[in-house]
């Protein structure tokens, strides 16, 4: 595979050369038209981990397209599109939800954490993300970040977990490599109940 | 019809008082689409199975927020997740029914933004449906459900008028059972109806499955002390644990003095397009001892008048087993 042209780096490199709007009204028909007055104001300033972007949002655009396709934050996935997956799972307000299940609009007044934002400022992991490469939790990785943000979420509201309690708490994170023993150990190595 | 992964063009309103919202939906009829947590929402629209032309969000309207005591119970505002019933100490205390179905819905991100409105007014689950058919819940004229090769293990035992579907919801029966009150408004007055008679049967009006109209917003939903801190008992089987809606679900609540059942409310979801209130058993307990041998006694009375299609005659035992657990009042 061309290492230049991997899909990551072409979906960054689109939104960096600014080609981001165009593409998008191109493949996704966002055009403006045949709006009714009145309906909510499309230019949003909102927060992103930890910082403020100002984006412009079509009123029915999902977080998940956003996050993705506006701001280059490719590290929430699309698996389902459908809230039937969980790789899409993001923090609003601290609270895990579908990013592809949730309007931007909806989120406006809220802060949004990503996997992006999860690592410390000299760029520390954040203990969960640690933990699951300890405990070589993810398999191909496709599920990864939003089983690390559910974790998170968790692990914000109960910090040492049950085995049961995490399983439940990530019981609406699919995986499609059956690494979920895996993912729960890491939860358990980062409450601190493993050594 | 191919599957869309994103959604269609539209136009989308954010108003924060219940008069407003009403007067938007008011206007856009049925162009207009009344959205809480979303999340029966984004699959018609992505799907192009429902074409609304604007979305109408009610969660800036605080006056249908929390959940507080009244004088005769509590309220419930319209827009107090499901992750909220399952933690707030006024549902988990009282009335655990409702938590417990609660915590039984979809998945946990799914409770963290979905509505107790939005639970108790999500659209049927058939898939003949959700694809887009022009069924008779479409406003077509025909059922793709109830034909020799339809798949049909999900659809009803009961009542069925042309339409098989039954209802998705898990917190419905338990509010049937518990006598809630459902709060609609439509902008300049209000209306309150019973959690029995907010649930409509295809028999009465096939394209909706509550009484609820363009313009009106369900707003809140009370819950009377009469049954607060009684015997419940809640099951829901589903193929699995996560994300999936029930085959058979039951809610029950019960007054029971010295070993006797005095009054009780026996609930079931999923076996048809409504809660179904199985009002023989409650009959028939009234009176007696709860235990096995009445369980016995009486389970089998719930599914008469069942008539089961080509692919859910397990949904009969299911039932009567599920009746003869509440009623004994363990698993
Ligand atoms: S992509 Fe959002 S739940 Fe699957
Ligand atoms: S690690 Fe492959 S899907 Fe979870």
């Amino acid at each position: 595979m061309n290492p230049k042209l991997t899909r990551r780096r072409f979906i960054k490199g689109v939104i960096a050369s600014g080609a981001a709007a165009a593409s998008t009204s191109l493949w996704y028909s966002v055009s403006g038209q045949n709006r009714p007055a009145g309906s909510v104001e499309r230019l949003l300033s909102i927060n992103v981990n930890g910082q403020v972007r100002r984006v412009d949002v079509s009123p029915q655009e999902t977080l998940a397209h956003t996050l993705r396709y506006k701001l280059g934050l490719t590290g929430t996935k699309l698996g389902c599109n459908r809230g039937e997956c969980g790789s899409c799972t993001v923090l609003a307000d601290d609270v895990n939800i579908y990013a592809c299940s949730t309007l931007t609009h909806e989120v406006k007044n809220k802060a949004v954490l990503t996997v992006e934002g999860l690592r410390a400022a000299d760029g520390t992991l954040h203990p969960v993300q640690a933990a699951f490469i300890e405990e070589l939790s993810p398999q191909c990785g496709f599920c990864t970040s939003g089983q690390i943000m559910s974790a998170v979420a968790l692990l914000n509201t109960n910090p040492r977990p049950t085995r049961e309690e995490a399983r439940q708490a990530l019981s609406g994170n699919l995986c499609r490599c059956g690494a979920y023993d895996h993912y729960l150990n890491g939860v358990m190595r980062a409450s601190g109940q493993l050594s | 019809m191919s599957s869309h992964d994103v959604m269609p063009d539209m136009g989308l309103y954010q108003p924060v008082t219940v008069e407003d919202a009403a007067g938007i939906a008011r206007q856009f009829s049925t162009r207009g689409w009344l959205v809480g947590g979303g999340q029966d929402t984004y699959g018609w629209l992505k799907d192009r199975a429902k074409r609304p032309e604007v979305l109408i969000d009610l969660k800036g309207i605080e006056s249908m927020r929390g959940i507080r005591e009244t004088a005769d119970g509590i309220e419930i505002g319209a827009l107090v997740t499901l992750t909220e019933l399952t933690t707030n100490s006024l549902i988990t205390g009282r009335y655990s029914l409702l938590a417990e179905a609660a915590g039984r819905v979809a998945s946990p991100q799914i409770r963290n933004v979905g509505t107790i409105a939005g639970n108790v007014a999500q659209d049927v689950r058939c898939w003949y449906y959700r694809r887009g058919l022009n069924c008779y819940r479409a406003g077509g004229n025909l059922c793709y459900a109830d034909t020799p090769e339809g798949m049909n293990r999900e659809h009803a035992l009961f009542n069925a008028s042309r339409c098989v579907a039954v209802t998705a919801s898990d917190t419905g029966p338990a509010l049937v059972a518990l006598e809630a009150q459902m709060v609609i408004h439509n902008g300049s007055s209000e209306r309150v109806v019973s959690a029995e008679n907010f649930f409509v049967g295809p028999n009465i009006d096939i394209t909706h499955t509550t009484v609820l109209r363009p313009g009106e917003i369900l707003t809140a939903v009370r819950i009377p002390a009469k049954w607060a801190n009684a015997e419940f008992y809640f099951e829901k089987v589903a193929d699995r644990n996560v994300w999936d809606f029930a085959l058979v679900s039951i809610s029950a609540a019960m007054r029971v003095n010295n070993g006797v059942i005095e009054e009780s409310r026996l609930v079931a979801g999923a076996v048809e397009a409504t809660p179904r209130r199985l009002d023989r058993i409650e009959q028939a307990i009234r009176g007696k001892a709860r235990n096995q041998q009445t369980a016995d006694e009486v389970a089998a009375l719930a599914i008469q008048g069942a008539r089961p299609l080509n692919f859910n005659h397990f949904k009969m035992p299911l039932l009567e087993n599920l009746v003869n657990r509440a009623v004994r009042g363990h698993a």
